[in-house]
């Protein structure tokens, strides 16, 4: 089974899909391939070593039980399955946690011939269901003294409390208010932290209503609490609410995420005693077996969370991130410049000199000089990541971009970019996504209607490569080759692009510009060549949609993210992907590279950022706190910080390092589309469906937060109220929604976005 | 809040029937009740989860289906018309949509967004009513967020301190900006129609005026000063069209400049003399025009604080009431109230039309009087008609009596009756084409042309604004000597119109240094005054209420009138009269008029506001 859990994906046996999966009701299937001992994630609850071995020791006592039972009732076959299973997951290794329960008891629900699909864990759910519902009636008076025995139940329990008669369902609403009163009576202090527990509560308990086919009272308990979560959460809520019957919960999505992936809290040791006193003393057996089975709780040492914190960090699909994902080491350190020789740089300054320009020796050495300084202690190094060599082309670009950059604007408070705005006119195909080129040369749209085009902002029109059969005739040892190959005939200001069949979602020049890479509805990335204006190469491998995509910053490689849920790491020349990034618990919106091309950083619909690295293809972060899908992302020029804006109009900051949030930004009224820093990191711009273009002083924004030990340590941070201070401007377009910014190399902002009458 | 967001989350089933009636499509009969039940949940709950999420649920604007019943049966049917396809074949082929383009333009220069028409309007209304109502909380034009700071900030300044700051608003133009009012205003004034009609379209629909406001309401408040005592209806009425076209664009708010534009307006309505040959020109067409405005600005901008639609009645009223009030005024003042609507018709017009009846029967019937008045009481007796047969078909009902009318309306009576029977009729032919399902309304738009055929002699352009002297208005304040410790007053602009009337006369233009020195001279009294009043001196035609002019004498007389208008920064005067002290003052500053004035300069009435 463990295999097939591994097929689709073993690509790359990362850590990071087991950590994800090790979550889930069927345990893990990384333990058969991988060999790392997984983090026992109900060990975890209780944060506390002997807990753990504790639950250990349950862990096996629970098995034995379901083993006795299962011969008690005649159930041979299963038992004898059940037996193997576990036989099996015992050669690896007592040691291991509860994943092994979990998995040892999904492989008794796999005796149902029908559980093949791995795909579908939820069916399988079902399958035990059924099996255990028709025979084992008595079952729960069986489990339920194992599961008062310890704590810690392992993920049986799970699968039978969920259809096991122990909660009267007229009492859920009892049980649900009566805890809600009592975290309305307790101090100010903690009635913040627990009062995080609700929504999961809320969500669970209307499952289990569901799952047990109490549809009335699901009904009912869904209209009577549904009011009381918090707004963020109303689009989760819709879905549940058009689900209620148990038919409905296979194959459900949502519903998937909801029950594989445990809600994380943080709360406080004392709220959380408080807690447990108080459903303790109650023998409020039922909300208690959901916090234990559903909810990851991270207790923390220390003062309660005020409202404020927690509020800013909650909304995500499945609560915050845990501490401990946030904790691995990022290099978000630039790599060094590669070092470009000096005459040919010093020629082309004569060539400038000669041209009556001002002579500028000195700080142009400067620059040079400090590109090249000592590696930056937080950069990873040079060949973490296997890059491209540096073709000679790219050398005269990056020269034009050092050129470039001694003419760029300083910007700041005092003096704001100009900002020159394209808008695409007559685009009632809808224009989808916007790309700039590095040198601000070419743009391109991506249509609705399936088609790519490419503008030239330049004089310079675009040509195409003459046909083989004239390519033939050219001297290929002239000095003008290059200008000779192409076809003066096919000059335009604009070429289509026709290839996909759905709308393109996503869009990217290549660094070098002879590339152009489109994502689209049709599930393919293309690569397009712009020496041609044909279409390369078709990316499949995604099932659905592809909402973005993006080149690295040094080419070859480009990532992908779309409704599947996974990202996926390429290779220009590989027609599969590299790495396959799955964590994300709803359609990733957004994909960004690290300046360095280490990470990635990855916008769900889920409401989470996760940055992973792509060298183990472990999520090394994981930011919440946006309260609507993320549509936007942008990495700071220094690589320390990251930007990204969201459907609720907020952009938040984040500092990578230290896996913090350290800024929210409100201001806009609507999605937030577009981000980016200015070329020196000093103005963030960002553009959005209400049709403004802002910017933000992201310097001030990034100086005024103290990041000590104390709230690096614990992640705890006040957010200070300085949007209003931090905006220095804000431009109305005329009904023209902002998709696209880009800071040229002179630091003039472009923006894009279609005219929308 | 809760209620609201359950409302939302209401759990929407499809109903049986449509069950039944997909399943009786794929031909399958007689399905159960209960099958149907589960099948509308099951397929509700699928459509939502693929549906919802992707799509999310909009208005659709067309919805396939057509509805028939019978027969205790409901259906939804598409409709499927019957195409003939040589129709089809034969029509033209639609245009080819645009291909898709791109336009670059500059959102913002240097943190500033630049007022062009692919930008929004710099100040949206509702900023622009803000700054009048709010003056603390003014903004600048495409930094709302930074100047609400600003504003706290000052509050906070207040808070801490009993000084009161009020805001000096900025009003400078740039050159590009006054290159333009220098355009539009000339172009409005001037004679060519073409360029007029272009000029005023600018006004109505460019979205970057607000900045030129308070130019603009000035240029139309003096050239109406001048133009009524110089009876030259054909700038009265170009500036009436300003007011128009300034009232027709959506993105100002005019609410500031009201105390300017009013006693404009109102002057053209109800003036005795608005043209030098009353008994030719057609002043009432401008009278009917202008008091069209006056209703809209009653509608647009009448609030209970600053009741002016109830000013506006009373001082028409008031006048009109006045036995000796001349038969143009009185025609104007009818003419404003009337327009205000058919209320104002009921209860304040319908009541006099005995006593005014009577009025136009004493010129009609009684000794020969002057030509004019006879035009006069006509043009009184047909407004009449006019506005008050279609309220009286409403309020009486059918059967009209002449003699009834009479003994009721005095001698508009009979008149009035057929006007109403007319008014009937064509009330009856409207309600039959309303019937007929194909309605056209045809509403004549206030439009106003000028038939130049019996001017002969005069130019319409009057009022020049000499570029040498509009443009240096940098020169001319910078040249001012401040001193540090004194805060210079708001810059004064000023613009010299010479205006002329009489063939033979030739425009004159004050040299710059002239109007240089004439600022020199006035700046340490406007110094002291820091809201300058607009200034206007009419050099000789200052005979207060001298009598009426009687038979568009003067014609053929030459005169030459040199104006010196200083404008005020906008927003600052709010008060209508001119303070004679700073009149005076203007009026030794300028000492340029060469020609005789005429005795019988002509102020217009001035509705105290």
């Amino acid at each position: 089974m463990a295999a097939v859990q591994d097929g689709p994906i073993e690509l790359e046996p990362e850590n990071e899909i087991k950590t994800e999966t090790s979550n889930e009701v069927l345990g893990n299937p990384g333990d058969a391939s991988g060999g790392v001992p997984p983090t026992a994630p109900v060990a975890a609850v209780a944060t506390e070593k002997p807990a753990a071995a504790a639950a250990d020791s349950t862990e096996r006592q629970t098995l034995l039980a379901v083993l006795q039972f299962l011969k008690k009732s005649k159930l041979f076959e299963s038992e004898e399955i059940l037996r193997r299973e576990a036989g099996l997951l015992n050669e690896i290794g007592d040691s291991q946690g509860s994943g092994a329960g979990g998995a040892g008891l999904g492989g008794g629900g796999d005796a149902e011939p029908e559980s093949g699909d791995a795909s579908s864990l939820l069916s399988r759910v079902a399958g035990a269901a059924a099996t255990a519902s028709a025979n084992a009636t008595p079952a729960p008076a069986k489990v339920t003294p194992v599961v008062t025995g310890g704590e810690d139940q392992p993920d049986v329990n799970v699968v039978l409390a969920a259809y096991s008669q122990q909660g009267d369902p007229v009492l859920y609403p009892v049980y649900y208010s009566g805890l809600k009163r009592f975290i309305d009576s307790v101090l100010d202090c903690h009635r913040a932290e627990l009062s995080q527990v609700f929504y999961p509560l809320f969500v669970h308990m209307y499952l289990e209503l569901v799952y047990n086919q109490y549809e009335k009272e699901a009904k009912a308990f869904f209209e009577k609490f549904h009011g009381d979560q918090e707004c963020y959460y109303k689009d989760d809520l819709r879905i549940l609410s058009g689900l209620t019957k148990k038919e409905h919960m296979k194959g459900n999505e949502t519903l998937l995420d909801f029950r594989t992936s445990k809600f994380v809290l943080r709360i406080s040791r004392d709220s959380y005693q408080l807690l447990k006193r108080h459903l303790q003393e109650r023998q409020n057996n039922q909300i208690w077996n959901i916090i234990q089975e559903h909810l990851y709780i991270d207790i923390f040492d220390g003062m309660p969370r005020s409202k404020g914190q927690i509020d800013s960090m909650s909304g995500s699909l499945a609560g915050e991130a845990k501490r401990e994902a946030n904790k691995a080491k990022v290099f978000y350190g630039l790599l060094k410049e590669p070092e470009i020789e000096v005459p040919l740089d010093d020629e082309d300054e004569e060539a400038e000199n000669e041209e009556g320009k001002p002579k500028k020796k000195k700080p142009k050495k400067d620059s040079t000089g400090s590109k090249s300084k000592k590696q930056d202690p937080n950069a990873p190094q040079q060949s973490r990541i296997p890059l491209p060599e540096l073709k000679d082309s790219d050398k005269l670009d990056k020269i034009m971009n050092m050129k470039e950059a001694t003419k760029r604007v300083r910007l700041g408070p005092e003096s704001l970019p100009s900002i020159c705005f394209y808008t695409f006119l007559n685009a009632y195909q809808g224009l989808t996504a916007v790309d700039f080129t590095d040198d601000s040369s070419l743009v391109a749209g991506g249509f609705a209607d399936s088609t790519v085009r490419v503008w030239s902002v330049t004089p310079k029109k675009l040509r195409g490569v003459k046909t083989a059969g004239d390519l033939s005739l050219i001297d290929k040892d002239s000095d003008d080759v290059l200008e000779r190959i192409m076809d003066e005939k096919t000059a335009s200001e604009s070429k289509n692009l026709y290839g996909h069949s759905g709308p393109v979602y996503g869009i990217s020049f290549s660094p070098d510009r002879n590339y152009l890479l489109s994502c689209s509805e049709d599930a393919t990335v293309r690569l397009w060549s712009l020496q041609t204006f044909t279409c390369l190469v078709g990316y499949k491998g995604h099932n659905y949609p592809v909402w973005d995509t993006q080149f690295s910053p040094y080419g070859y490689y480009f990532i992908s993210g779309g409704h599947d849920r996974v990202a996926r790491l390429w290779a220009t020349d590989h027609y599969q992907p590299l790495r396959i990034f799955s964590g994300h618990l709803a359609d990733i919106t957004c994909t960004r590279f690290h300046p360095n091309s280490n990470y990635v950083a990855t916008g769900s619909a889920d409401r989470t950022i996760r940055l992973w690295d792509i060298l183990t293809g472990n999520c090394v972060r994981i930011f919440t706190g946006h309260k609507g899908p993320i549509h936007s992302l942008a990495f700071s020029p220094n690589g320390k910080f990251l930007a990204s804006g969201a459907t609720d109009g907020r952009v938040l900051l984040w500092d990578i390092g230290h896996g913090l949030m350290i800024g929210e930004l409100k201001g806009h009224t609507d999605t937030v589309y577009a981000l980016k820093f200015s070329r020196d990191g000093e103005i963030l711009a960002s553009g959005s469906m209400d049709n403004t273009v802002r910017l933000w002083d992201a310097l001030k924004a990034f100086d005024d937060i103290e990041t000590d030990d104390f709230t690096a340590a614990t992640g705890h941070i006040t957010l200070p109220e300085n949007s209003q201070e931090l905006l220095l401007g804000s431009y109305m377009t005329k009904s023209t929604p902002v998709i696209h910014l880009h800071f040229t190399r002179r630091n003039l902002l472009l923006g894009a976005g279609a005219y929308n009458p | 809040m809760a209620e609201e967001r359950r409302s939302k989350l209401s759990n929407t089933l499809l109903p049986t029937e449509s069950m039944k009636g997909i399943a009786e499509s794929i031909g399958v009969s007689q399905m159960q009740e209960e099958t149907c039940q589960v099948l509308s949940e099951e397929v509700s709950y699928r459509i939502k989860e693929i549906a919802q999420p992707l799509y999310g649920f909009h208005a659709q604007d067309f919805i396939p289906f057509r509805f028939a019943s019978g027969g205790g049966r409901e259906l939804y049917f598409y409709e499927e018309k019957e195409v003939d396809l040589s129709d089809i074949i034969n029509t033209p082929l639609p245009r080819v949509p645009l291909d898709v383009s791109m336009k670059a333009h500059w959102l913002s220069i240097e943190g500033v967004q630049p007022a062009i028409p692919e930008n929004p309007p710099p100040a949206p209304k509702e900023q622009q009513k803000a700054e009048s109502t709010e003056p603390l909380k003014a903004v600048k034009p495409g930094q709302e967020e930074e100047g609400q700071l600003q504003g706290k900030d000052k509050k906070k300044l207040l808070e801490g301190s009993a000084m009161k700051l009020k805001p000096r608003s900025t009003h400078e133009l740039s050159v590009e900006q006054q290159l333009y009012y220098k355009e539009i205003t000339e172009a409005c004034v001037g004679s060519c129609e073409a360029k007029r009609a272009e000029a005023l379209q600018s006004i109505a629909t460019d979205p970057g005026l607000y900045q030129m406001l308070p130019r603009f309401s000035t240029f139309i408040s003096e050239g109406v000063r001048v133009n009524v005592v110089q009876n030259n209806l054909a700038l009265l009425i170009y500036l009436m069209r300003m007011v128009k076209a300034l009232m027709d664009n959506p993105t100002l708010y005019l609410e500031k400049y009201l105390h300017e534009l009013i006693p404009a307006v109102v002057t053209c309505i109800v003036s005795r003399q608005l043209c030098l040959r009353p008994d030719v020109d057609n002043h009432w067409a401008l009278r009917d025009f202008a008091a069209r405005l006056m209703a809209q600005s009653c509608k647009t901008f009448s609030t209970t604080t600053n009741n002016i639609q109830s000013r506006i009645t009373k001082t028409f009223t008031k006048s009109w009431l006045d036995e000796k009030t001349q038969w143009t005024t009185r025609y104007g003042c009818i003419a404003g109230l009337a327009e205000l609507g058919h209320d104002v018709i009921k209860t304040l017009i319908i009541p006099r039309l005995q006593v005014e009846g009577s009025r136009v029967k004493a010129v009609n019937e009684g000794p020969i009087v002057g030509n004019i008045d006879k035009i006069g009481a006509d043009h009184v007796q047909s407004l009449l008609l006019k506005h008050c047969a279609p309220v009286l078909a409403k309020m009486r009902s059918p059967p009209d009596n002449q003699e009834q009318y009479r003994v009721e309306y005095g001698y508009l009576g009979p008149m009035l009756c057929t006007h109403v029977v007319k008014a009937r009729a064509q009330a009856a032919m409207q309600a039959q084409q309303v019937n007929r399902t194909t309605l056209t309304i045809t509403q004549p738009r206030p439009t106003l042309t000028l038939s130049q055929g019996a001017q002969s002699s005069r130019t319409p352009s009057i009022i020049k604004v000499p570029s040498s002297i509009t443009l240096p208005m940098q020169t001319l304040v910078s040249a001012r000597p401040s001193t540090p410790t004194q805060p210079s007053p708001p810059p004064t602009k000023f613009i010299v119109m010479s205006s002329s009337t009489g063939s033979t006369t030739t425009q004159q233009v004050i040299t710059l240094s002239s109007a240089q020195s004439s600022v020199t001279s006035t700046s340490p009294v406007t110094s002291t005054v820091p809201s300058l009043q607009p200034l206007v001196k009419l050099e000789g035609g200052h005979t207060q209420g001298a009598g009426p002019l009687s038979g568009g004498g003067g014609a053929s007389r030459t005169m030459q009138k040199y104006i010196v208008v200083s404008l005020p920064p906008a927003g600052d005067s709010k008060t209508l009269t001119p303070s004679p002290a700073l009149e005076s003052n203007s009026a030794t500053s300028v000492k340029l008029e060469r020609a005789d004035s005429p005795a019988t300069g002509n102020q217009s009435p001035q509705p105290s506001h």
